[in-house]
Order: structure tokens, then C-alpha cells, then sequence
């Protein structure tokens, strides 16, 4: 190890933070870059099924609730996509991999909003995943990262709060209310679990993201964490427990359950989801229409250059 | 000769007192230029090892929002109480999630 590594490395055992100007390995800055601007393209992306629900959402509370929470996630983007930035990557980049499918985003985000119901389930499951990984990451090694997710997990609460209380309100609802809740909960609880990534021996960059405190928690047990802390959610709403097989285990301290369908996992992560060519095509038409906006800003700060220029003059 | 302190550059002090922690304003100070001012800002803020790194700005550079408007400045916000995690009444056995 050449004296750099070794300075890099005793900052990683000592859990002090990288910071931006620090020397750090290439590897470690790409590996980040991956993972942060997925994690960014993740939250743009995760307003698409949500933001449809926006206009027909059933009150205007719960319009005002979504639209809030929906403009939290933009945020969030722009929270990572800054992070990302302090390694040197720039956004246009970032949004080109996007555009060309370089960089994925969380496959959740492929499956459709059909009922209001699923947005409910969203709020709730997908966002409680969302916050069992994102509190892990609030300790990752890489400063700005750790900062950021500190940020975004104060926002998250909210999230999964306002759909768990849509989904309460449905849950004692109607006959079919509830059949809406119990249909939505079967369809995202799957793809819930899915968000934590593939089994620890199946993934790529687990090893080396858990070795630079990238990543400070692996993905099943992470996802264990949110398979146990969602049973009570379910029984109380009085809903049916979408696994059969769910069982509460004495010696581990932990509930058994089944095993995921991976096959659908790598499907949708391939490009083969329900949604996945929708979500880019109107990534980049959005993008595409906003271009005049984004000329009508750079005109209007020439503008004001110049005049500063001839005022000073 | 030296010249008066008001007319060297106003700097504002940011400390980050532990490796990971965002940094913090301590204060300001006048100095000549960038590099003055860090040293001047070590020997003024970190005497007692306070901080781990140190940030100097122009006080010039800075742009800040009028405290006087912040009534109509933060008003888009003020009533939205459904952004806050504490809205929203659940069931006490779910409270926490
Ligand atoms: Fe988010
Ligand atoms: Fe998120
Ligand atoms: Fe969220």
C-alpha cells in the first residue's frame, strides 16, 4: 500500500468521514458515483408513478400531501446529485447515463400506479424501505453522502406516515376500499423487498462498498429489518400478510420468510418491467420540454451580466 | 506603512469541529487575503482544537436574505403542517415506524 492507502484506509477503520479534497482510491470514487447517482436518479425517477396520481387524488388534502411529498423527492435528487458533483462528475453526465441506460435506477419505479391504493402502498412500503437503507447510509464513509442522507431521512418520515394513513383510511374502509388496499399490498410488497438488492452472495458490488464503509449494513440484513418491522403495519390495518410462509422465529430473533422471485428481479432491473421504457421516454421529453426554460435562464443571466457591465462602466 | 484593519477584506470563519459534521460559523475577521485569513482564523477560532478544517469567505461574498422579510419570505411554507411527520396521528402500536 503506498502511503496514501495507508492514510485512506486508517481514516476508513478510525469511521472518520472522506471528504471531498481527501486522496481516495479511484475505485472508491467510482463506486460512489455509481451508487449516489443512482440513488438520485432513483428519486427523479420515483416521482413519475406518484406524480400521475397528483390531479386525481381523492381530496384536496391528499393532493396537496402528494404534491408535497412529490416536490420532497425532487429535492432529494438534488441533494445527491450534489453529493455526486464533489467527485467530479457533472450533471449533464449524470443525466445522460440516465437517458442511456448506463445508470439504473431502483426497479421499484418500473411497476405501475393502477389504483389510489398504490399510491398509499408507495407512501408506506416503498418509502419504508426507502428509510431502513437510507438510515444505514446516514453512517457511510463518504462525507457529503452521509450529510445528505442525513437531511433526506428527516424529510422520509413523512412519507411513509401520510401513506400509511391513506392506506389505514382504505384498510377500514368499504368492502372495496379494503380490496383495493389488500390488491395494492399484495402487488408492492414483492418489489418492496426487492428494493434492498440481490442476496448478498449474488452481489456485485457488495464486498468492497461493505470493506469502504460505502455501504454499512448488507442487503439481507437490511431487508430482514423491514420484513420484521412490517408485520404489526399489516396487522393493524387488518389486512391479510401477502406471505404465506411469514414465520416468527425463536432462535434468530427474526421472522422466516419466502424466498423472492429473482428471476422477475433481474426481468425488471434488464429493462423488462412494466414501465421501464415509459419512465425514460418521459424522462426525456420532460427534459427535452424544459429546454427553452433552461435557454430563457441562461439569455435572461446574460442579460444582467451586461447590464452590471455597462452600470460599472 | 500598515493599514487601518477596516480597510483589509472581511472574512467569515466556518469550523468543522469533527471529521463528518457540517462546518459551522464561528465568527469573522479582517485580513488581507485568503490565506492571511486562515492562519489569522486558526490562531482566533482553533485554539483549543476546535475544528479539524477551516473555511474562510468574503463576507462580500455572501449573500443572505433580509431577516425583516421573512414573514413573506417563508409565508409559501407556513401553512403546510402536512409536511411534518408529527400530522399524522396513528395507531399506537405503529406510531414509531
Ligand atoms: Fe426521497
Ligand atoms: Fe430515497
Ligand atoms: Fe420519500
Amino acid at each position: 500500500m503506498t502511503p496514501e492507502e495507508q492514510n485512506f484506509m486508517r481514516k476508513i477503520e478510525a469511521e472518520e468521514k472522506i471528504e471531498p479534497k481527501d486522496w481516495m482510491p479511484e475505485a472508491y470514487r467510482k463506486n460512489l458515483i455509481r451508487q449516489i447517482s443512482q440513488h438520485a436518479h432513483s428519486e427523479v425517477i420515483g416521482m413519475q408513478p406518484e406524480g400521475n396520481w397528483i390531479t386525481r387524488a381523492p381530496s384536496l388534502r391528499r393532493k396537496a400531501v402528494l404534491l408535497s411529498k412529490v416536490q420532497d423527492e425532487a429535492g432529494h435528487g438534488l441533494y445527491l446529485y450534489s453529493a455526486a458533483e464533489t467527485l467530479g462528475i457533472s450533471r449533464s453526465e449524470m443525466i445522460e447515463q440516465l437517458q442511456s441506460g448506463k445508470a439504473k435506477y431502483s426497479s421499484i419505479f418500473n411497476y405501475p400506479t393502477l389504483t389510489w391504493a398504490d399510491v398509499a402502498a408507495i407512501g408506506w412500503l416503498v418509502d419504508g424501505a426507502a428509510i431502513v437503507n437510507q438510515v444505514s447510509l446516514q453512517r457511510t464513509s463518504y462525507g457529503p453522502y452521509s450529510r445528505g442522507m442525513i437531511r433526506i431521512c428527516k424529510e422520509e418520515s413523512f412519507h411513509q406516515r401520510q401513506g400509511y394513513e391513506a392506506m389505514l383510511a382504505l384498510a377500514k374502509g368499504s368492502p372495496e376500499q379494503k380490496a383495493m388496499a389488500q390488491d395494492a399490498l399484495n402487488r408492492f410488497y414483492w418489489p418492496a423487498l426487492m428494493m434492498f438488492g440481490p442476496h448478498d452472495s449474488e452481489s456485485a458490488h457488495s464486498q468492497k462498498s461493505m470493506e469502504w464503509k460505502i455501504k454499512r449494513e448488507t442487503n439481507d440484513d437490511l431487508r430482514q429489518k423491514f420484513i420484521d418491522q412490517t408485520v404489526k403495519q399489516i396487522e393493524v390495518l387488518g389486512l391479510e400478510h401477502p406471505d404465506k410462509n411469514l414465520k416468527w422465529n425463536e432462535e434468530r430473533g427474526h421472522y422466516d420468510s419466502s424466498d423472492l422471485d429473482w428471476d422477475e428481479f433481474w426481468s425488471v432491473i434488464n429493462g423488462n418491467g412494466h414501465c421501464n421504457r415509459q419512465r425514460i421516454e418521459h424522462h426525456i421529453a420532460a427534459h427535452d420540454e424544459g429546454e427553452w426554460v433552461r435557454d430563457a435562464i441562461a439569455a435572461y443571466n446574460e442579460k444582467k451580466r451586461a447590464k452590471k457591465a455597462q452600470n460599472a462602466a | 506603512m500598515t493599514k487601518p484593519t477596516e480597510k483589509l477584506e472581511l472574512f467569515e470563519v466556518f469550523v468543522r469541529s469533527k471529521r463528518g459534521l457540517d462546518h459551522k460559523h464561528v465568527g469573522s475577521l479582517h485580513a488581507e487575503d485568503h490565506e492571511q485569513a486562515l492562519e489569522y482564523a486558526r490562531d482566533c477560532y482553533t485554539r483549543r482544537s476546535e475544528g479539524v478544517s477551516l473555511w474562510v469567505v468574503k463576507s462580500s461574498d455572501i449573500c443572505a436574505s433580509q431577516e425583516d422579510d421573512a414573514d413573506c419570505f417563508y409565508d409559501p411554507n407556513d401553512d403546510k403542517p402536512y409536511r411534518h411527520a408529527t400530522y399524522y396521528v396513528l395507531p399506537d402500536p405503529v406510531n414509531n415506524m
